[in-house]
């Protein structure tokens, strides 16, 4: 049987100590055999480690970072997509996401499919509104307060207990057990992210995760729960098992089915003492450990591609427990022409 | 009447697995032992004169041991309670 031709572009090569789903969404597109696949890679840096992989990205161009404006960004898509052809988009990075769904109907025009949130799903996950969200879904959420200035930290007492989480409003999150901490995170944190800084409430327990895929109608297509065993210091999972958990299974399909979310997510969960979840936060994309997913049995990436060419996509209904990721580095060497043709022509 | 989750999986070697919470653990072979017959529904006075007649151990210094053992199950949530009928 002729497979189906498939020029796919992802971003998020990023396959560093902070790694992006880019390379794993790629890996786990290919390795299904379902498409006869050209990869188009979206790099923002140079040293994206995903560019080097010539295994699994067929060609890389470089675009300019959403900050500079979407018209930047979509001038250089627009270009890309005269030289490649690109049927199916798949933005990985949460700061990118935002333009990406506004600009869909663009998207649309130059013939690039994306499967993505709509601007309401995307905005009331956000951090900032999650108690809302949590009042409005029924689900259990740690209170917070959105912070605009430091003039606000020392009215933080009144809200919370100490400590506190203060997080970015894509990235970041730091506990802080006085003002002083406060203080010092919002600087950080609103120097590289902007405002608001979010302040959530500390819930003790395990912090486990689901990743997920909603096909828009309120079904949920596939869904894996995961422990991370290995964290980093920069807290990322370094190692991970998939679980046997009815209870996150249906927070996660309650939360898909009420919001009637479109496309992937990962919901980072914290399990208290008293087997209570807690949803701390909800990306709005695939997560980079996605290819556990693949290993337990659910390809969820060729899930959303499909959905993405509007095809129907029977939901999965089980997934192998207790399978295991083990992440690892590894040394690529480059040439240094390599390097000079994405430093200096934006492409290679 | 204490028995071990149903779900909790146990190896031949020793090694035991949660699937709920994916924490794994080993325990030795009296362990091992122990968790069987809890698994089987044994209660703790069973399960004592079980051990003493294959072990050189005394029912006080086993009921020490029993209790700190299952009192560690219980804190990894891995038993479960029924009402005897």
């Amino acid at each position: 049987m002729n497979k189906k031709k498939l020029i796919l572009a992802v971003t998020g090569l990023n396959n560093t100590d902070n790694p992006g789903p880019g390379i794993p969404v790629v890996r786990s597109i290919k390795e299904s055999g379902e498409f006869d696949l050209r990869v188009v890679g979206l790099a923002y840096e140079t040293l994206e480690p995903g560019i080097y992989m010539r295994e699994l990205v067929d060609k890389v161009y470089q675009v300019p970072y959403p900050s500079e404006g979407s018209g930047a960004l979509m001038e250089r898509i627009a270009y890309i997509q005269k030289q490649e052809n690109i049927q199916v988009l798949i933005p990985n990075f949460d700061a990118e996401l935002y333009t990406f769904i506004k600009a869909g109907k663009k998207l649309q025009e130059l013939g690039i499919r994306t499967f993505l949130p709509t601007i309401h799903q995307f905005e009331e996950r956000h951090k900032s509104n999650l108690d809302a969200f949590g009042k409005k879904y029924g689900v259990n959420v740690p209170r917070s307060k959105p912070l605009t200035n430091l003039a606000e930290i020392s009215k933080l007492r009144d809200d919370f207990e100490y400590p506190v989480m203060v997080k970015g409003k894509f990235y970041d999150a730091y506990v802080a057990y006085n003002e002083e901490q406060v203080q010092m995170h919002f600087n950080k944190i609103s120097a590289k992210w902007g405002l608001p800084v979010i302040i959530q409430e500390f819930v003790r327990g395990t912090e486990v995760n689901v990743i997920a895929l909603g096909d828009g109608e309120g079904n949920t297509i596939g869904a894996v729960p995961m422990r991370k065993q290995y964290i980093t210091d920069k807290g990322k999972a370094w190692g991970g098992i998939t679980l046997d958990n009815p209870e996150m299974l249906l927070l996660t399909e309650k939360i898909i089915r009420g919001t009637r979310w479109r496309g992937g997510m990962e919901l980072e969960l914290i399990r208290t003492a008293e087997n209570d979840l807690y949803v701390i936060e909800i990306n709005p994309r695939i997560p980079a450990w996605v290819y556990l997913a693949v290993g337990a049995g659910q390809n969820l990436p060729v899930a959303l591609v499909k959905l993405a060419l509007g095809n129907a996509v029977k939901p999965f209904v089980s997934f192998e427990v207790g399978k295991i990721f083990v992440r690892y580095s590894w040394d690529m060497i480059i040439d240094l022409k390599d390097f000079e043709a994405i430093s200096m022509k934006g492409e290679i | 009447m204490i028995r071990l989750k149903r779900n909790i999986a146990v190896s031949d070697t020793g090694f035991v697995f949660d699937p709920s919470t994916g924490e794994t653990f080993t325990v030795n072979e009296t362990g091992m032992r122990i968790i069987h017959y809890l698994r089987e529904g044994k209660d703790p006075r069973e399960i004592a004169s079980l051990i003493i007649k294959e072990y050189n151990i005394d029912s006080l210094s086993f009921e020490k041991y029993f209790q700190d053992f299952t009192e560690m199950l219980k804190q990894f949530n891995m038993l479960e309670y029924e009402k005897e009928v």
